[in-house]
């Protein structure tokens, strides 16, 4: 199987590799996967305090080409978003972005998994109500 | 890293055919284009001439009588023929068959299909090490079994299995050996009836041959043994396979059996000398382990899992330059690893980390030596980004972790 350039480009040259302080009010973690599963994706945010904007995301991920290039394009797109708009990221737009074959489509979903659970848990530490988003609209 | 040839070290996949083996393979597709039934012209008594000195040269190879060579498509044809000839000819003895759970698909989905025609199938379990327990296959046996079928060596992790042993347990019982010996024949000394064996199945693009083209080998006397045509037609190759012969895929499986009796224990030698040197090098990283009993192994074989990176991407960190195969099936919709290495106890987790290094005649001392470097910065690279190594590297316990499978 081939993959596409945009899928080579991200996993070549990953960004946002790294790791935040889990324990900041300001970041939030998410940890989704399973190594049994041939995949875990670590992503963190960073959510500036003034302006409630995403200041800076982070990403590891055990996976194939996919998943790497799936988080790395998530932190991407989450930086300068609100956490709303970051809710709205839908795993189709990482799929159609990296023109992600359907075998790989799981990648995208716990991508969107990675993002979720990383606003839940910064939601959670400073005790606001989550917001539920339906996934209608479209990001980037 | 320059740009250079892409390095081969997927040999149990299939190998490159021999130059000499096309150079043979040639003048049956124009020149001497007959068909080796047509018994009533040149062309096809060159055919068939032809054809017959192949099965000499295979023979030889396997130390076999040629009228004990039935020629099939390849090894999956072949495996079919012997297991469902066996359970269709010998239905009257019994109808119980015995394998292994790290047999190829080709062997395990014929006896499933078996299976929904009243057979009764027994897995073995495989050991740690991917052999089969003897005492388990001694006491697997009973008066209805009609057939064993266990693989010489394995495809993902070239262990091979104690063929002789086996072979005695089956003699003990009086019951049918069949053998997959795919990837074995060709590549180390595999004699049937020095060993016991009834039914050997085998292919030409293992052995610097054509795809295509293999064989099943049927022992003719102390047992002879029969099995029920799965193809109808014209009644070749003795009434056990019908479908006209390929011929230059016969004269070119031929020759590459020639070459592989003539220079198998040097190229064994040199390869084993190389797989070693690969071994040793990746080895050398962190957390890594060697798949399978190394004490019986194939020479040009080596499965490593290395700890916490996923097989397929660390293929992708280096695929532009070298080939190999990967024991974590991501790239099928099942997400299954392999089934071979989770058969041998590995955890899923490692089985998804491993990989598959198979080196053959064309490999060189250079390309080891790059896929070495490669490879090293491949694991490491892979490392830097996977959260599960920096947890582990942190001293976190994995296995207290609660994962959300998917």
């Amino acid at each position: 199987m081939a993959y596409s350039n945009k899928v080579l480009d991200h996993f070549k040259n990953p960004r946002n590799v790294g790791v935040l302080d889990k324990n900041s009010k300001n970041v939030g973690t998410g940890l989704v996967g399973a190594p049994e599963c041939g995949d875990v994706m670590r992503l963190q945010i960073e959510v500036d305090d003034a302006t409630g904007l995403i200041r800076d995301a982070k990403f590891k991920t055990f996976g194939c080409g996919s998943a790497i290039a799936s988080s790395s394009l998530a932190t991407e797109w989450l930086k300068g978003k609100s956490v709303e708009d970051a809710m709205r990221i839908d795993n189709m737009d990482i799929v159609e972005e990296l023109a992600l074959p359907p075998v790989k489509i799981h990648c995208s979903v716990l991508a969107e998994d990675a993002i979720k659970a990383a606003i839940k848990d910064y939601q959670e530490k400073n005790g606001i109500v989550p917001t539920t988003v339906e996934n209608t609209a479209t990001t980037a | 890293m320059e740009k250079r040839r892409l390095i081969y070290l997927d040999n149990n996949a299939t190998t490159p055919c021999d130059p000499r083996v096309v150079e043979a393979m040639i003048p049956f597709f124009f020149e001497k284009h007959g068909n080796a039934a047509s018994r009533s012209h040149q062309f096809g008594w060159e055919a068939e001439e032809a054809v017959d000195y192949a099965r000499e040269q295979i023979a030889q190879l396997i130390g076999a009588d040629e009228k004990e060579i039935i020629f099939t498509s390849g090894a999956t044809e072949a495996n079919n023929l012997a297991i469902k000839g066996v359970f269709e000819m010998y239905a009257r003895k019994g109808n119980h068959i015995i394998t292994a759970e790290t047999e190829h698909k080709a062997v395990l989905d014929t006896c499933k299909h078996l299976e929904k025609l009243g057979a009764e199938v027994t897995y073995l379990k495989v050991k740690e090490d991917g052999q089969v327990d003897l005492a388990e296959l001694d006491a697997a046996i009973k008066p209805g079994t009609i057939l064993v079928s266990i693989m010489w060596a394995n495809n993902e992790t070239g262990v091979i299995q104690p063929m002789r042993e086996i072979a005695q347990i089956c003699e003990k019982h009086g019951v049918l050996f069949h053998s997959d010996a795919t990837q074995a024949v060709g590549k180390i000394p595999t004699n049937p009836r020095e060993v016991g064996i009834h039914l050997m199945s085998f292919t030409g693009h293992k052995m610097y041959g054509p795809k295509g083209v293999g064989a099943l080998y049927v022992s003719r006397k102390n047992p002879r043994v029969k099995v029920t045509a799965q193809m109808d037609g014209g009644g070749h190759e003795r009434g056990m396979r019908s479908g006209t012969l390929n011929v230059p895929g016969i004269v070119g499986f031929g020759k590459a059996a020639e070459i592989a009796r003539l220079e198998m224990a040097q190229d064994a030698e040199r390869v084993s000398k190389l797989r070693d040197k690969l071994e040793n090098a990746l080895t050398k990283l962190e957390e890594t382990k060697v798949n399978g009993n190394i004490q019986s192994r194939m020479p040009h074989v080596s499965n490593i899992s290395f700890k916490h990176v996923e097989g397929e991407g660390l293929m992708m960190t280096f695929n532009q330059n070298i080939a190999v195969s990967s024991g974590s099936a991501c790239t099928s919709a099942s997400l299954e690893p392999s089934y071979v290495l989770v058969g041998m106890g590995l955890g899923d987790d490692l089985a998804h980390s491993s990989i598959r290094f198979s080196l053959g005649r064309f490999t060189t001392e250079e390309e080891v030596d790059y896929a070495i470097e490669a490879v090293t910065n491949g694991v490491n690279h892979m490392r830097d980004l996977s959260p599960i190594w920096e947890m582990y590297k942190d001293g976190v316990d994995l296995t207290k972790i609660e994962w959300s499978a998917h």
